[in-house]
This record gives structure tokens, C-alpha cells and sequence, in this order.
């Protein structure tokens, strides 16, 4: 019986034919793998120095600081360029405060029970809302229904709900990673609730929270359709002064010549791009130091 | 010196009130534990509206949304809106059936999946279950700035260094076409792709890897057989995510893809999709009160729709993997 058990199986040679073949297909696949991985890269490297060969030599002082123009040699960036500061400051005091707030909600104070449940499935939803959806709420909420018309204000309540989910997970984050036995010790002092979250957990989330908020910022930056669909205008050739002014921004402009069929409005459209980069390179730049920093801090 | 004076009347309190910690009054006069209590549930109440702020943004999307499709849908059968397949809403001779802009969006998400399904879970294969701890560390981050550029900028992209080369390949390849913003729009979502995949790959236990090994499995069939299948519900919510992802893009197929509605699947032409007719209107000088208009909004409400359910839906198999695993 057992003898031809052993007779049935097959000896040690019959493996050898089908091992050069499974060595074979696993080198292939590794191939794959590596291949797969440095196309991704190879895209990004094309994308920048496409880019880049394009439109480093549009920037100067000029582009910067002249209005757009039918004139593709006179045409600038300003008005553009303000408006998107502009947007982005009213989008951070608005975003911002309520955030951390709803942040600091749902880590200190939430009970668990399905009204805590659902504000947090709302959350993950709407993070995952297509960005020219807000730009209808926005049309519908503040453009018309408040008045408001097509002004920075309008324009900042929108990128303000869009990217406050960003917010919030991110805050989220750096407040549970405040280890507990902080704000046990601020209990035992006999603080408060609020003093306990004010003095404690705050401060040693802040590097978070200044990270995530920044990161979701330079998404407000470079941000178009929303802004498209509340009515943002391509064309503007003076200052915005302030929340209740008519304006353009940064990706708009871009559009815009992009948009043109004039070759010499494609190279200007590269220049915005590259000025675009460059603004989004140095808010992660200071991103990634924050947090570096605070990493330093907590070991 | 107030607090001083109240120091001795304070005291019984503190000590009758030892295992009720509510009605500790050691440091300060029961004026001031009133207005602690006043700040705190002041503060409690703010942070509460903070949250209620997600809700509040649903609703106004969902009444917003519904509102002026409920409109337009007055005055356009609901079943000729979903059926029809001529789209000319703009034009003298209106017609409004929406199937033209949703055949150029699928057509759209669909090559953007097929370049970034393949070729982001290899990725992930890669940085999960080959690379190093130190190459990972570098790769990963360079990758994640693919996901941060802004969609104009592929836009952009598309239009001037993808679609030449297309053109010099396939001289029939229209300016605006399909294949150019699916393409760039596959490598925008790659990152996304990658990172929820490679999560869901190193969730799967080591045990198991090493019992394959064990077993006498190359890494080949150990990562075919055993990690992707033991993480195929988070790959299918990464592939989920990324179609909902490429459905929603606006910039891209705004730019590159062109605004003629049709019908088809010829990637070498120019298709409209459901965001860039959005965009279309909202440039165009339509007039705000119209059916023109409404129109917008009703295939605003179908796009949030189509990303609501498929969202749901990796959200629920995402949860299927962590219940599994941990």
C-alpha cells in the first residue's frame, strides 16, 4: 500500500522542466512591477519638463505684474494672481476655524451614537464629491440664493466646503495621535474639558493640523471648476480690493489661454503653470518642514 | 484676595463633594465654576455646529441639486432626459437627452482605468511586496506629487504633449479626442490607485505569505495566488474610487477632450463629457433662468448620483478587508 503510494508520486525530476518556467515568469513579472513603477515617474518627469521648456522663459517681472491682454506679448498674470490670494484668504479664515472644530468634535467631545455616525460617513462622502458639484451649490447657495453674485467671498464659501473634509481628516489625525496620558495628566491638574483641549491636546496637534490645513489649501490653489461654475470671470484688468469684488484666479487665467487657439496664448498658459508650481511647491515645501519639525519635537 | 476668603467656605465642599468630582470647588468661588461651566457648554455647543457643517453641506447640495433638476424635469420627460440620444439643449431645435454626455464620460473613465488599474496595482505590487523599505520611502512620496498637481495643468498636458504624439501616430486623430484626456486623466488617478492598493496588499497577514513560501511558492505565485487575492475587496474599492475619480474630473476633458456630445466609441474624436458641459454653460453667456440653464444642475444631480453610489459602495468593501484582517 504504501509502497505505491510512494510509486505514484512523481520523483524529484519531473519538478525541473517547470521550474525553469516558474523562475521565468517571476523575473517577467518583477520586470513588470519596476516597469510599472518608473513609467509613473517617467509621466511626472515628461509633465515638468514639458512644462518647464515651455514656460520658464514667459516669467519675469512683467508677466507678473501686467493685466491680461488680447496681446499675447503685453498679457500678465496680475489680476489673476491677486484674486487667488484674495480667495484663498477668506477660503483659510473660513475653512479653518470650522475644521478644527468639527475636528476637535468628533476626537474630545463626540458620543458614540448614530448622530456622530453619520456626520462621519457624511465626511468620507463628501470627500469623495466631484469638485464641480460644489461649484453648483455654491451658484445655488451663495451666488443666488444669499445674492452674493460672482464675488471672491462666493468663491471662498465654495473652496471653503471643499476642502474641509480635508480638514477635518487631517486634524482628525494629529489630535488622536496626542497620547492619552497628556490629557489624563491635565485632568489630574483639574482642568476643564475645553482647558484640557485648549492647553493640551492643541498644542501638541498644531503641526497636524498646520500640515493638513496647508496641504488642503494647495488644493484650493489649484482648484478650477467650482470656481468656473460660480461664475468666476476669465477676464479681468483691474485689482480685486477686496470679498466683494469680481475676480479671476491663477487656473482660470490658465484656462483661458489654454482655451486659445494662438500659439504664442499656450506658452503664456505654460508661464502661469510654471508661476502655479512654483507656489505649490514652496506651501508643501513648508508642509513637509512643519512636520518634520514637530516629528523632531514629540521624540 | 476673593479667592482667599472663599477659601474656608469652599473646603466642606470640596471634601463632601470627594466622589463627586462635578461639585469640586477647591480652586475658585462658585462664581467661577458657573462660568467654567457657562464656557464649556458654549464650547461644546460651537464644536457641535462645526461638525453639523458636513450635514448642513449635503443637504444644501442635495436641495440645491434638486431643486432646479425637479424644474427642469417639468418641462423635460424624465424618461427622454434618460433615454435620448441626441443632446442639443444649446441649439434652435432643442433636444435633451443626456446619453451622449454620459457615453463621452464613460468612454473617458474607461481609458483612464485602463491605465492606471494595471499599471497602479503593479505599483503597488511593487512597493508592497519588492522594494525596500528605503526605495519605498523615496518612490512613494514623488509619486504622491503626480496626485497633487492641479487638473488644469494635465489639461495642458494633454492637449500639448499628448495629443501631438497621438497625431503623429494616428494621423486621423482629431485635436480634441478621447484618447489624450483618458490617457493623462489614467496617470492623475495612478497615485490613488496605488496608494489604496498598496494598503490593501500589506493588510494582507504575513502568515499567510510565509506559509505559501513554505509551501515551495516562488514570490510570483505567492503575490498572485496569495496576496492579491487575500486583498482583491480593497483593490476593487481602489478601482471603484478611481472611476468615481475620473467620472467627477472637469479640467482635463474640459480642455482636451472637446465639447461635441456623440455617441461612440472612436477615442480618436472629440466627445463631451457630463463636467464639461457643466463647464461649457458656465462660461457660455447662457441666460441663468432658463431651461438652457437648468440643465446643468440635472446633469449635476446624475454625476452626483453615479459618484454617491459607486463612493458608498468602495467605502463598504474597503471595510470588508479591515473586519477581515484585523
Amino acid at each position: 500500500m504504501s509502497a505505491q503510494a510512494t510509486a505514484a508520486l512523481p520523483t524529484a525530476d519531473a519538478w525541473r522542466p517547470s521550474q525553469a518556467r516558474r523562475r521565468w515568469s517571476g523575473w517577467l513579472f518583477y520586470g513588470l512591477a519596476v516597469l510599472s513603477t518608473l513609467l509613473g515617474l517617467v509621466m511626472l518627469g515628461a509633465l515638468l519638463y514639458d512644462i518647464f521648456t515651455d514656460g520658464a522663459r514667459e516669467v519675469d517681472w512683467h508677466f507678473l505684474s501686467n493685466y491680461p491682454s488680447r496681446f499675447a506679448e503685453q498679457a500678465g498674470l496680475r489680476s489673476a494672481l491677486l484674486g487667488s490670494l484674495w480667495m484663498l484668504a477668506f477660503t483659510a479664515i473660513i475653512a479653518f476655524p470650522l475644521g478644527v472644530g468639527a475636528a476637535i468634535y468628533l476626537e474630545e467631545y463626540a458620543p458614540d451614537n448614530w448622530l456622530t455616525r453619520f456626520i462621519q460617513l457624511n465626511i468620507a462622502n463628501l470627500a469623495g464629491v466631484p469638485s464641480i458639484v460644489y461649484g453648483l451649490l455654491g451658484l445655488g447657495l451663495f451666488v443666488r440664493w444669499l445674492a452674493l453674485g460672482r464675488v471672491v467671498l462666493a468663491g471662498s464659501m465654495t473652496m471653503a466646503l471643499l476642502i474641509l473634509p480635508l480638514i477635518i481628516v487631517a486634524s482628525r489625525e494629529a489630535i488622536r495621535a496626542v497620547p492619552d496620558s497628556l490629557r489624563e495628566g491635565s485632568y489630574a491638574l483639574g482642568a476643564t474639558r475645553w482647558q484640557m483641549v485648549r492647553q493640551t491636546v492643541l498644542p501638541s496637534a498644531s503641526g497636524g493640523i498646520l500640515t493638513g490645513t496647508i496641504l488642503a489649501l494647495a488644493r484650493a490653489i489649484g482648484e478650477t471648476a467650482p470656481l468656473i461654475t460660480i461664475g468666476a470671470l476669465t477676464y479681468i484688468s483691474f485689482d480685486p480690493n477686496g470679498p466683494l469684488d469680481i475676480f479671476t484666479v491663477l487656473p482660470i487665467q490658465i484656462f483661458n489661454w489654454v482655451s486659445l487657439p494662438q500659439k504664442e496664448f499656450h506658452s503664456l498658459a505654460a508661464g502661469g503653470i510654471v508661476v502655479l508650481l512654483v507656489v505649490l511647491l514652496t506651501a508643501n515645501s513648508l508642509a513637509v518642514y512643519l512636520r518634520y519639525r514637530m516629528q523632531r519635537r514629540l521624540q | 484676595m476673593d479667592n482667599v476668603k472663599s477659601l474656608p467656605r469652599a473646603q466642606p465642599a470640596a471634601v463632601t463633594a470627594a466622589n463627586e468630582p462635578d461639585g469640586f470647588q477647591f480652586a475658585g468661588s462658585r462664581r467661577d465654576s458657573l462660568r467654567r461651566k457657562l464656557v464649556e457648554r458654549s464650547v461644546h455647543a460651537v464644536l457641535f455646529l462645526c461638525a453639523v457643517i458636513s450635514i448642513l453641506t449635503t443637504t444644501g447640495i442635495v436641495i440645491t441639486l434638486l431643486g432646479e433638476t425637479i424644474q427642469f424635469f417639468g418641462e423635460v420627460p424624465i424618461v427622454d432626459f434618460l433615454t435620448g440620444t441626441r443632446w442639443t439643449p444649446l441649439f434652435a431645435s432643442k433636444s435633451f437627452g443626456v446619453l451622449p454626455l454620459v457615453n463621452g464620460t464613460i468612454v473617458v473613465a474607461l481609458v483612464a482605468i485602463v491605465v492606471a488599474v494595471p499599471i497602479g496595482l503593479l505599483t503597488a505590487i511593487f512597493l508592497s511586496e519588492f522594494a525596500p523599505a528605503r526605495l519605498r520611502g523615496i518612490v512613494k512620496p514623488v509619486l504622491e506629487v503626480l496626485a497633487g498637481i492641479p487638473t488644469v495643468v494635465y489639461g495642458y498636458f494633454a492637449l500639448q504633449f499628448v495629443t501631438p504624439i497621438l497625431r503623429d501616430i494616428f494621423p486621423q486623430t482629431q485635436i480634441f479626442n478621447v484618447a489624450s484626456a483618458g490617457i493623462v486623466m489614467g496617470f492623475m488617478i495612478l497615485p490613488m490607485m496605488a496608494s489604496i492598493s498598496e494598503d490593501a496588499l500589506r493588510a494582507v497577514p504575513s502568515d499567510l505569505r510565509q506559509g505559501a513560501y513554505a509551501l515551495g511558492a516562488t514570490k510570483f505565485e505567492v503575490v498572485s495566488r496569495v496576496v492579491v487575492p487575500g486583498a482583491l475587496s480593497g483593490i476593487l474599492a481602489a478601482i471603484i474610487l478611481s472611476i468615481s475619480r475620473a467620472i467627477g474630473e472637469t479640467m482635463i476633458v474640459a480642455i482636451a477632450a472637446g465639447l461635441q456630445p456623440q455617441m461612440g466609441f472612436d477615442l480618436l474624436r472629440s466627445m463631451e463629457t457630463m463636467t464639461a458641459y457643466i463647464v461649457q454653460v458656465s462660461l457660455g453667456d447662457t441666460p441663468q433662468g432658463g431651461i438652457e440653464f437648468r440643465t446643468i444642475f440635472a446633469v449635476g444631480t446624475l454625476l452626483f448620483v453615479m459618484t454617491l453610489v459607486m463612493n458608498l459602495l468602495s467605502d463598504l468593501l474597503v471595510r470588508r478587508y479591515r473586519e477581515a484582517y484585523e
